[in-house]
């Protein structure tokens, strides 16, 4: 409904604002936080493999419960594995440090692992960067970790999600238009197909995305009949102003 | 500028009009600003039910928790407490709990001991003259404040006394009896304070 | 003296005779005439009313969740998106607000030069305007800096930086303002202070006197006819109409399409792209670690364009001052015979347009990275920018006019 004038609205401003960040090609992860399902296998994810090691220190359980429509039994039982109560926020047994959630370090070696509550909303074009990211580990025994990233290069985390991705290696290509660039080659299988890995990277993106801004969901359903509201009154203040003005001529 | 043809039944619907859909939507938009003095989720999250364990809770004994800010007394009464209950009936403001009504006196609590099980009384420790905490005096003797006192409650702001199911003695201060709150029991082993059992 | 005597009865009537309610009511709307031919442009005045009473109630509510601490202020506000009831609601409609509260400020003043608003005797006016301007950029750059992240950190370092270039005191004025050696917990107490309390009461003093010497004067419109001057037997001006009904129910519809516009960003868009509510800003203010590209909130980027474009700190700060205070000087500046710019000639046609297109493009650079050549653009813009007054007392002067007819012309 919205989303053709949204989209045209934020080309006018993507043009001034996104031009602004450097950094690497993000791919579009093509994210939506409606889809309950992809939120829903995004916290499973996120609860298996990053919950660890990375809080959500913003965000309570109860919360998530209720707007992924998952019971308080599914939650205390399936991803709250910390013991913490149904209202309370998303912690890990790891002391958060003080480079928690500045995204700007090249490094963050022997700093606590950051808090991600607000990791979609605090980089440019956030869930893009998130799958992105999530989609360009490879192995380099040269790291403490044994693993890299193109994305955000040199940072301590090691692929988590191997088991699922596999193992790619950086390959040098040549691309269509004669430039070198890097790509990945898989040299390992993982326990999903390349396509099914990518929609991992979604699942949490997305997920990622819905911690970052929880409101947005009750944003977009209410945003719809503010407007028609908005657009009777202005109706009605329309003919009464027609009314009032047939007497200036 | 003359007024030739003024339809005012015309501008007084409009103005009506305008009047009842701005007016609506006034009030609409007022629920969002009321709604954010609510208590906010972390609010409700730290007034969520809390447990006490009851298993180690001897006869005569009283265990002290905080719920939502307040203390609650869990008290395991022992036969002699439960028996001074039925004679001090004449002496009560309100013996049968007749002004309690849901919120201070859950259904499954409406008898003469106050409780669910007989033996297990759980009330809110603040006083309902002006909040202070009373404090048991368990033993049957005479007190500086009754003569007669079969054990009970006794609050140290303004002398307002209540009997061991938290009933309060005529010519207290205080207007009615100690609170109980929702619970539910978890086995023999806990009580679970702001929460009850789903009808 | 004996009672004040009232047409009215009732409690009004007893409310008239203590208190000239009737008579303020008269003067300000019943019977305030104003001219019948205002166009679009002159729909921003009441609106920026509108936003003014937006922010303030959503301020209010706002201070109830909010600290104003170092430690405690950025993960209040999150508190307040998430926690709090509608909180997040509340919150977008204050930052929305306040780029809303610019872009109708801005057109607004776009239509006093168009139409030549500030002329005699409407100086006052336009002076007093620019005052409230100023306070609006003090306040925004305030309440910027609450939210404790990492652009309110570096935003307030930036900008509390701009007073060390200030010769002699500078260093220590910087210091002074901080409350510290660095932006903190004293700069967000002093500052939440300020956002709050100081500044929205002299700003709502001055919205009263900047109102009140309007209808002092009575309102120019877009011929820059004074109406005044042709009055029907009652002494009522033939081109003017009480305010109440004609601009009220006027307004309401104007408030209407407003507010669809406003509603329209808050629930779909409230960052707007990264022009509203930047990304970096969702990250705590860490002093150690400065974002890879700072830049303000799209409403200063014209001045901070100016700021860049001059390649010496001292004299790139005064550039930047004066880029707002040279307003003040516009009444005096104009030399024009007429007022409307429908009856001006060429020049200050294509004066008015070069520095609107100007001021856009000053804008739209001060977002980006600036290049060389960026920077060479906004130095050309720099100078049409400041070239505008400073040549206006010329083109004005040697402008040719049309004539200006008797009675306003109506369009529609």
């Amino acid at each position: 409904m919205t989303k053709p004038i949204l989209t045209l609205l934020l080309a006018l401003v993507g043009s001034v604002a996104a031009a602004a960040g450097p950094g690497p090609k993000l791919l579009n992860a093509g994210t939506n936080i409606s889809d309950t399902a992809s939120l829903q296998r995004g916290a499973q994810l996120y609860f298996n493999y990053c919950a660890s090691c990375h809080s959500l220190q913003y965000m309570r359980y109860s919360r998530m419960a209720e707007d992924l429509e998952l019971t308080e039994d599914q939650v205390m039982k399936y991803l709250n594995f910390t013991g913490a109560k149904f209202g309370e926020t998303i912690t890990t047994n790891m002391p958060v440090g003080a480079g928690e959630a500045t995204f700007g370090g090249e490094d963050w070696f022997g700093k606590a692992p950051p808090d991600l509550s607000l990791v979609a909303r605090a980089r440019n074009d956030g869930p893009n960067w998130i799958y992105t990211y999530l989609l360009s580990f490879y192995p380099d025994p040269s790291r403490p970790v044994g693993w890299n990233n193109t994305v955000f290069p040199n940072a301590s985390m090691p692929h988590v999600m191997w088991d699922r991705q596999g193992v790619q290696v950086l390959v040098q290509q040549t691309d269509d238009a004669g430039q070198e660039t890097t790509g990945f080659d898989l040299i390992r299988e993982g326990s999903r197909s390349p396509e099914q890995y990518r929609q991992d990277a979604r699942d949490v993106a997305t997920f990622l995305e819905y911690v970052g801004e929880p409101a947005a969901l009750q944003r977009e359903r209410y945003g719809l009949w503010v407007l028609l509201y908005l657009l009777l009154f202005t109706g009605v203040a329309y003919l009464l102003k027609h009314e009032y003005w047939k007497d200036v001529h | 500028m003359a007024a030739e043809s003024v339809n005012h039944g015309r501008r007084r619907f409009l103005t009506a009009s305008t009047a009842v859909v701005g007016g609506v939507g006034g009030v609409f938009a007022a629920i969002p600003f009321l709604s954010a003095w609510k208590p906010s989720a972390r609010a409700v999250a730290a007034g969520a039910p809390v447990i006490a364990p009851i298993d180690k809770l001897n006869p005569g004994q009283q265990l002290v928790v905080a719920w939502r800010g307040k203390p609650v007394f869990v008290v395991r009464r022992d036969e002699a407490m439960l028996a001074t209950l039925a004679g001090e009936s004449a002496r009560l403001r309100d013996p049968d709990s007749a002004n309690d009504d849901e919120t201070t006196l859950p259904e499954f609590a409406r008898n003469q001991h106050r409780s669910m099980r007989p033996e297990l009384l759980v009330l809110i420790g603040s006083c309902t003259h002006l909040g202070c905490s009373p404090k048991l005096h368990p033993v049957v003797q005479p007190e500086p404040w009754d003569a007669q006192w079969k054990g009970g409650y006794f609050c140290p702001c303004h002398n307002s006394r209540f009997d061991m199911a938290g009933r309060v003695y005529e010519g207290s201060p205080a207007p009615t009896n100690l609170a109980v709150p929702p619970y539910r029991f978890d086995g023999d082993v806990r009580v679970v304070i702001g929460e009850m059992e789903a009808a | 003296m004996g009672e004040r005597t009232s047409t009215m009865t009732g409690v009004l009537g007893w409310l008239d005779q203590r208190m000239p309610v009737v008579d303020f009511w008269n003067k300000h709307v019943g019977q305030y005439y104003a001219p019948k031919n205002f166009n679009v442009w002159y729909y921003f005045g009441s609106l920026a009313l509108l936003v003014l009473v937006n922010q303030i109630v959503t301020g209010i509510f706002l201070t109830m969740h909010y600290k104003p601490s170092a430690a405690e202020a950025f993960a209040s506000v999150e508190y307040i998106m998430r926690d709090v009831e509608w909180g997040w609601l509340i919150r977008y409609m204050h930052s929305t607000g306040a780029s809303f509260f610019f872009i109708v400020v801005y057109l607004h003043m776009f239509r006093a030069l168009l139409y030549g608003s500030y002329q005699k005797p409407r100086e006052l006016i336009w002076v007093l305007g620019v005052v409230i301007l100023l306070l609006m950029m003090a306040e925004a750059f305030l309440g910027y800096v609450l939210p404790w992240g990492q652009m309110s950190f570096w935003g307030a370092q930036v900008i509390v930086s701009l007073f060390g270039a200030i010769p002699i005191i500078g260093p220590d004025l910087v210091i002074f303002i901080q409350g510290d050696y660095l932006p903190s917990d004293a700069t967000i107490n002093r500052f939440f202070a300020l956002h709050v309390v100081a500044l929205p009461i002299a700003l709502l003093l001055l919205v009263v006197l900047h109102l009140g010497a309007l209808h002092e004067v009575g309102s120019n419109n877009p011929d820059g006819i004074d109406i005044k001057k042709k009055k029907d037997a009652s002494g009522k001006p033939l081109d003017g109409i009480p305010f109440h009904p004609y601009y009220t129910v006027k307004d309401l519809f104007g408030a209407g399409v407003f507010l669809s516009l406003f509603a329209f960003v808050i629930f779909f868009e409230p960052t707007f792209g990264d022009l509203f509510l930047e990304y970096d800003n969702f990250a705590p203010a860490d002093p150690l670690v400065t974002p890879a590209q700072i830049k303000p909130v799209w409403y200063f980027t014209p001045y901070y364009a100016m700021l860049r474009a001059i390649p010496d700190k001292f004299f790139g700060v005064v550039v930047m001052g004066a880029a707002v205070l040279i307003l003040f000087l516009v009444p005096w500046l104009d030399r024009s015979p007429v007022r409307s710019i429908r009856y001006r000639g060429p020049l200050t046609k294509i004066a008015l347009a070069a520095f609107a297109t100007a001021f856009v493009v000053l804008g739209y650079l001060g977002l980006q990275a600036g290049s060389e050549t960026q920077t060479l653009v906004a130095r050309v813009c720099t100078f049409i920018y400041f070239g505008f007054f400073v040549a206006m007392p010329l083109f004005t002067k040697i402008d040719s006019v049309k004539p200006v007819p008797e009675r306003v012309t109506m369009h529609d």
